[in-house]
Formats: structure tokens, C-alpha cells, sequence
């Protein structure tokens, strides 16, 4: 399809002995067996070597912010489940914090107790296909089948919860659709009880292996500096040794009333921000997911799951900028509201938007088939980038 | 010389047609062509619980070695010409699944300025699996149907002309 | 340790003079109006100022304004190390929006101006590479202008679809 817009120059270079080289322009994607969604890069390289990696994206562009503008504030949550439907529950959450904070709607306290619930387990749910996929990109198959296995268990506990498997469509504005389903806790902990068990045999099946480990460590290392400048969020910026969490330092709602430790990375295995971080900085965090939950279910009280909230919903004019801790980082909602039942604009800024940008920056000097990894550690996904 | 459709329809020939028929429908490659949200549910349906290799179907990174491709999410304009190109690329006898409701028609994107109402503007579609996305057991019947398809093709016999009349 | 909005707006107007607007919202979504060609050297001296050391920036969006006859791209600043806040609202002209880049003060600028440059069509003079990011590049118009017209057709694929619930 041409390079589009590109103007990439061929660098000729006269090699000792009179040998004249040429850099290859590569294409990759946007379809490749990779499976973070359908991404290109334009990839110029040495050889092995590339000298830079641009991305090109675009091509899941399916403008859920203008459709915002068309459909209503209530009628815009099946699409927040389509801006990263790997971790479908925080952006269902994302908007409906802004829509409640737009209108001063305080929703009752069981229902930010099962929000909170869905939250940590579709964090299990992201970082599970997260490591897993990132396994398969590396080369190694039985990972990717395991962290498929853990998630056909959640997808069960969530068809119970809501009906669905990916597109959870669970909250509103003023609260969650329905209530816990009674026995559904009692099975959360069952699966708790065997899947912290299973974080113990990843572990020990793919992450302190010696070619895992060699393919990640040293590879694309962001210093803090970095990261900050580049706008990384979440586990990329917790890789680079950060330690910011919106649940913690800018808490939102009853994650002040839960305990849980921040991982960071530590350049265990290499240096401080490598991909190696990243990677073992989201398995450190489905630990933590599993405390949240098993607080959460002890702590959570009676009551009703949904504030009184109007059918015609009309907040009154104004914008607002909310932000909440997706399994991919902070996810910022800029939303306006002219005070009509349609929003005015909604912006979203996720994490795999800011990753992809620093893409270009680190891929000077790195092999081809680091690009793979990168983009895995990086945990990106198409629809957070294009919307 | 081809031996395209030019047998006659006789007990032998229709039997190695469904020999024919039956070796291909159980060794369908298909090629990962996952776009949007469905392409997850396809990576379930390849996992261990509803899985996919018990019918023969393992995923191929490249549309040169691929029998069918699913198509599997929300497929913008700017991607389905790059769809006709890969569909292109795949050799006969091919076949195409559109799985998912983006796919079939667009979705609940056809509001989106972007997206392209459906797969089948750009390619010819054998399958269409509904769903939002589709669950494991729904795309593991629309391979089924589809394998009733190949089942049904005629490669070998010549194809007579309907006997009737015409009113 | 942080700064509150005011705070902030005091240290701008003593710095800045009528560039910088009255603080408009409340809590964390104050925002202040700043003149879209000073607001580089605004940026810069709240990223270098050593009490305010805005090293991060947040969110950058456009939003269209036709009514008020302006293109607005808020910026939402973030710090680190003192962990405080502020939005900057620059409102650019609809006809020919230009708003000088951010780009050399944040790097994340970079996509995000591209971004606001493809859907909106604000130009960021300095900018080095400002084309269209998730449109395709022969995409005409801004999709994102609340007077965008839908294209009929983009590149032989036409771009609704007939119902067929309509009998």
C-alpha cells in the first residue's frame, strides 16, 4: 500500500573495503501474527539492527468520540467498553465517574464495593491476556494457552456477574446494572484461592526462565525522566521505578479504605526499566488484585447498587477531567457536558496512547525481533490508541 | 487438462469428491485476522475449553498458507483496503467467516464515520457469525456450517443442469 | 508541598500579565485561559519554575466551539513532584486555528497534537512531523468539527449501509 505519506530516506553508507550498504525499509502489519491489534511500523533497518520503528495507526479508528456526541450519556457505555475491550469495566467506570461528578451524583457504597470488585478482576482479566500474549510474541506457546485457561474462569465468574464475557456493559451512571448474583462471592474466593497458586506456576513455568529473561532484560530501557516526559502510565511507569498509582495517590472511590502495596520495578533482572520490569511489575500486580478483591469481598456492606439517577440524563454545563487506574494506567476522561442530554465532547486518554508514542525514541539499536517484545512489555492495545 | 467438473455424477466420483471435501474440511487453516474485541473471543475459542484444533483448524500467520480467513472485528475503511489485498493473497479454494456484528454489518459502529459497514463490501463472505462478541460455542458453529459447505462442493462431477419446468 | 489554582494563577499573571484569563471551574477542573500564542512560553515556564515543575503533560484535547466561534485545546498539566494540578484553555480561531506547539517542552505533546491536528484541524506551527494520525492521509476534512460532512464514499467502498429491517 506504499508508505503513504512517509518520506523515508535510504541511508547509503561506504562500509570499510569499498562495501556500499543500504538500510532496508521494512514493512510490519498492520495484520501480523502478534496479537496486539491491527498496529504498523514502518521499520528502517540495518540489517538486524533497526534504526527506527514508526508506527503507523489508524486502522481501529472507529470514532467512539464523535459517536459520543450522537448517542446520549447512557447510551454512550456500551461503546466505553469498545475503547479497550481487554479491560472493559474500568472504562465503563471512567465514564460514569465523569457523568456523576459533571451532575454531583454520590452513588451508595455497595455499588462502589462491586465496582471495585469488577475493577480488580478485569485487572486480572487485562494482565492475564497481557502476559500471556506477550509469551506467544516471545516464542513460547504454553504460557499463552495457561493465562487462556485462567481467563475462560473469569469469563465465567463475569457471565454470572453481567451476562458477558468481554463487553461487560456492568456500570452506570449512579452505579452497576445489577447487583452480586447470591453464591457469586463464595465462587470469587474459590478462584482466588486456586489462581494465587497459578501466579506461583507462571512464575516458575515463564518468568525467571533464562531465555524469557534474556530476550527482556536490557531491552528498551526508559529512565524515569523519560517515562514522566513521555506521559507513560501504569505498569510502564512503575517499570521505570515511578511510584504513582492513581488508586493510591489520587484515590477514587473506597480504594482509601483498602490496603495493598504499589510494585515496583527494581532492575532485578537487568537494568531499572526494561521490558523485564514492566512484565514482572503486572504479575506482582495480580497479587496485589487478589488482596483488593479478598478485602473488598469481606468489607463489602448491604444496600441498594444504584442512586437515583434520571432517565433523561442532563447534567448541567461544564467539563470535568477524571482518572482512574485501568489496567493499562491511568485513563484520563475529559468530558463536556453543554447541559443537553447528548455530551458535548469526550477526550479519552489511555495508556497504550502514551506507550505507543515512545516507541520511535526506544527502538534506535534494537533487533528486529525486539520490537516484538517491546511492543508486548509495553502492553498495547489498537483500541486505547485509536478510539 | 483440468478434471475440473467433468466426471459424470456416478457412485465413484461422487464418493472421491466427498473424500476430497472431507480431507479439506478438517484441515482448514485459518488466518489471524483479528481486528477489534472478537478477535479475543477467537483466541478463546483456540484455547483449551472450546478449542479449535480438534477440528483441524490452526492459526497461520500469513494469507499465503491460510484456507479461510475470520474475519474478526470492526474493519475501518482504512483497513479494508488492506483486507482486499490479504484476501487477494490467499490461494483457492478459500473461504471467508465473518464473525462478529461489526463485521457482518458494521455494529453497533455504523454511526462511525470510519468504519466500514461490514466485510462484505470488500470480500465475498461464506459465513456469518453474530454476536457482540461471539461467543466460543457460536463461532465453533459457524465452522461448523461452513465445513457443511465445503462438504457440499462439487470439484470433480460435472454439474448437470436443473430438470424441470419452467412456468 | 502543592499549589492550588490560585496560587498558580497568582504566579502566572505576575509573569504574564493579560495573557492569562481569570480562573474559571472549580477544584481540580480550574482552568485558566491563556492566549493561544504565548501559551509556549507559559508551558515552558510552568515545566521550568522550580515551585511548580509541571513535568508532566496530562492530556491535551481540542474541542470545537462553533457557536463561540473558536477551536479550544485544553491542556491539563500534572507534577510529579509537588503533585498539583492545572488546566490552560486556549481557544484558537475556527477559520485558521494555529496554536503554537508544546511539543519540545513534553514529548508526549508530539501524538497528542498530531491527534487534535487530524480531527480538528489545528495547525502547531514548530511541530516537526504534523500529519494526519488515525485518519487515512487522503481523509478529507476534520471529523471532529461539529460541521463535518460525511464522505459518500472512500475509495469505492461506500460508506452506509441499506437496513434490512426496512421491508
Amino acid at each position: 500500500m506504499g508508505l503513504m505519506g512517509f518520506e523515508v530516506e535510504i541511508e547509503r553508507a561506504q562500509n570499510g573495503g569499498g562495501v556500499v550498504t543500504e538500510d532496508m525499509t521494512l514493512n510490519m502489519g498492520p495484520q501480523h501474527p502478534s496479537t496486539h491489534g491491527v498496529l504498523r511500523f514502518i521499520v528502517r533497518a540495518d540489517g538486524e539492527v533497526m534504526k527506527s520503528a514508526i508506527p503507523d495507526v489508524g486502522y481501529l479508528h472507529r470514532s467512539i468520540e464523535k459517536i459520543a456526541e450522537k448517542v446520549g450519556w447512557h447510551g454512550f457505555i456500551p461503546y466505553t467498553d469498545r475503547v479497550d475491550y481487554v479491560a472493559a469495566m474500568f472504562c465503563n467506570h471512567g465514564w460514569a465517574l465523569a457523568a456523576e461528578k459533571l451532575a454531583g451524583i454520590e452513588i451508595p457504597k455497595r455499588a462502589e464495593y462491586c465496582r471495585v470488585i469488577a475493577d480488580e478482576l478485569c485487572r486480572l482479566h487485562s494482565h492475564l491476556l497481557s502476559v500471556g500474549t506477550m509469551a506467544m510474541d516471545i516464542g513460547a506457546f504454553t504460557p499463552f494457552t495457561h493465562a487462556i485457561r485462567e481467563r475462560e474462569y473469569l469469563n465465567d465468574l463475569f457471565e454470572e456477574l453481567c451476562g458477558a464475557r468481554l463487553t461487560f456493559h456492568y456500570m452506570r451512571i449512579g452505579g452497576v446494572g445489577w447487583d452480586l448474583p447470591p453464591g457469586w462471592t463464595e465462587k470469587v474466593l474459590v478462584f482466588l484461592d486456586r489462581f494465587e497458586a497459578m501466579i506461583e506456576e507462571y512464575n516458575r513455568l515463564i518468568s525467571y526462565n533464562k531465555i524469557f529473561v534474556a530476550r527482556l532484560a536490557n531491552v528498551a530501557v526508559v529512565s524515569a525522566a523519560e517515562a514522566i516526559d513521555y506521559n507513560l502510565v501504569g505498569p510502564n511507569l512503575r517499570g521505570s521505578g515511578v511510584r504513582y498509582d492513581v488508586r493510591r495517590d489520587d484515590p477514587y472511590s473506597i480504594y482509601p479504605e483498602l490496603d495493598f502495596e504499589i510494585p515496583v520495578g527494581r532492575g532485578e533482572m537487568g537494568t531499572l526499566g526494561d521490558s523485564f520490569d514492566r512484565y514482572i511489575v503486572r504479575m506482582d500486580e495480580m497479587k496485589q488484585s487478589c488482596r483488593i478483591l479478598r478485602q473488598a469481598i469481606r468489607q463489602i456492606p448491604k444496600g441498594p447498587v444504584m442512586a437515583k439517577v434520571a432517565r433523561n440524563f442532563k447534567p448541567p454545563a461544564g467539563d470535568t477531567y477524571v482518572r482512574l487506574e485501568s489496567a493499562r494506567g491511568d485513563m484520563g476522561w475529559y468530558v463536556v457536558s453543554d447541559g443537553t442530554a447528548f455530551p458535548y465532547r469526550c477526550k479519552i486518554r489511555t495508556g497504550s496512547f502514551t506507550g505507543i508514542s515512545i516507541i520511535e525514541h526506544v527502538s534506535h539499536d534494537l533487533m528486529i525481533a525486539d520490537l516484538v517484545a517491546v511492543i508486548a512489555s509495553l502492553d498495547l492495545v489498537a483500541p486505547e490508541i485509536d478510539r | 487438462m483440468s478434471l475440473i467438473n467433468t466426471a459424470p455424477e456416478m457412485a465413484l466420483t461422487a464418493k472421491v469428491d466427498d473424500l476430497l471435501n472431507w480431507t479439506r474440511k478438517s484441515s482448514l487453516w485459518y488466518m489471524m485476522f483479528g481486528l477489534a474485541c472478537c478477535a479475543i473471543e477467537m483466541m478463546q475459542t483456540g484455547g483449551p475449553r472450546a478449542d479449535l484444533e480438534r477440528f483441524g483448524m490452526a492459526p497461520r500467520a500469513t494469507p499465503r498458507v491460510s484456507d479461510v480467513i475470520i474475519v474478526s472485528g470492526t474493519l475501518t475503511l482504512k483497513m479494508a483496503l488492506r483486507t482486499k489485498l490479504l484476501y487477494d493473497q490467499m490461494p483457492e479454494p478459500k473461504y471467508a467467516i465473518s464473525m462478529g456484528s461489526c463485521a457482518n454489518c458494521g455494529g453497533l459502529f455504523q454511526l462511525a464515520y470510519s468504519v466500514c459497514d461490514g466485510v462484505d463490501k470488500v470480500i465475498p463472505v461464506d459465513v456469518y457469525v453474530p454476536g457482540c462478541p461471539p461467543r466460543p460455542e457460536a463461532l465453533t458453529e459457524g465452522l461448523l456450517k461452513l465445513q457443511e459447505k465445503i462438504q457440499s462442493e462439487r470439484w470433480l462431477v460435472r454439474k448437470t443442469e436443473p430438470v424441470g419446468v419452467r412456468a | 508541598m502543592g499549589c492550588d489554582a490560585a496560587q498558580i494563577h497568582a504566579r502566572l499573571v505576575e509573569r504574564f500579565g493579560d495573557a492569562i484569563g481569570a480562573p474559571t471551574g472549580q477544584g481540580r477542573d480550574t482552568a485558566l485561559a491563556v492566549a493561544p500564542e504565548r501559551i509556549a512560553e507559559v508551558a515552558r515556564f510552568l515545566r521550568d519554575d522550580s515551585d511548580l515543575a509541571f513535568d508532566c503533560l496530562s492530556n491535551l484535547s481540542g474541542v470545537d466551539y462553533p457557536k463561540l466561534g473558536c477551536i479550544q485545546v485544553v491542556y491539563h498539566l500534572f507534577s510529579y513532584r509537588y503533585r498539583h494540578w492545572i488546566v490552560l484553555k486556549a481557544n484558537a480561531q475556527r477559520d485558521d486555528p494555529v496554536v503554537p506547539t508544546v511539543s519540545g517542552i513534553w514529548s508526549h505533546a508530539d501524538w497528542q497534537e498530531r491527534e487534535v491536528f487530524d480531527l480538528l484541524g489545528v495547525r502547531f506551527p514548530g511541530h516537526p512531523d504534523l500529519r494526519r494520525l488515525l485518519m487515512p492521509e487522503d481523509w478529507p476534512g476534520h471529523p471532529l468539527r461539529k460541521d463535518f460532512v460525511e464522505p459518500e464514499e472512500y475509495h469505492g467502498i461506500s460508506t452506509s449501509r441499506e437496513s434490512l429491517l426496512k421491508a
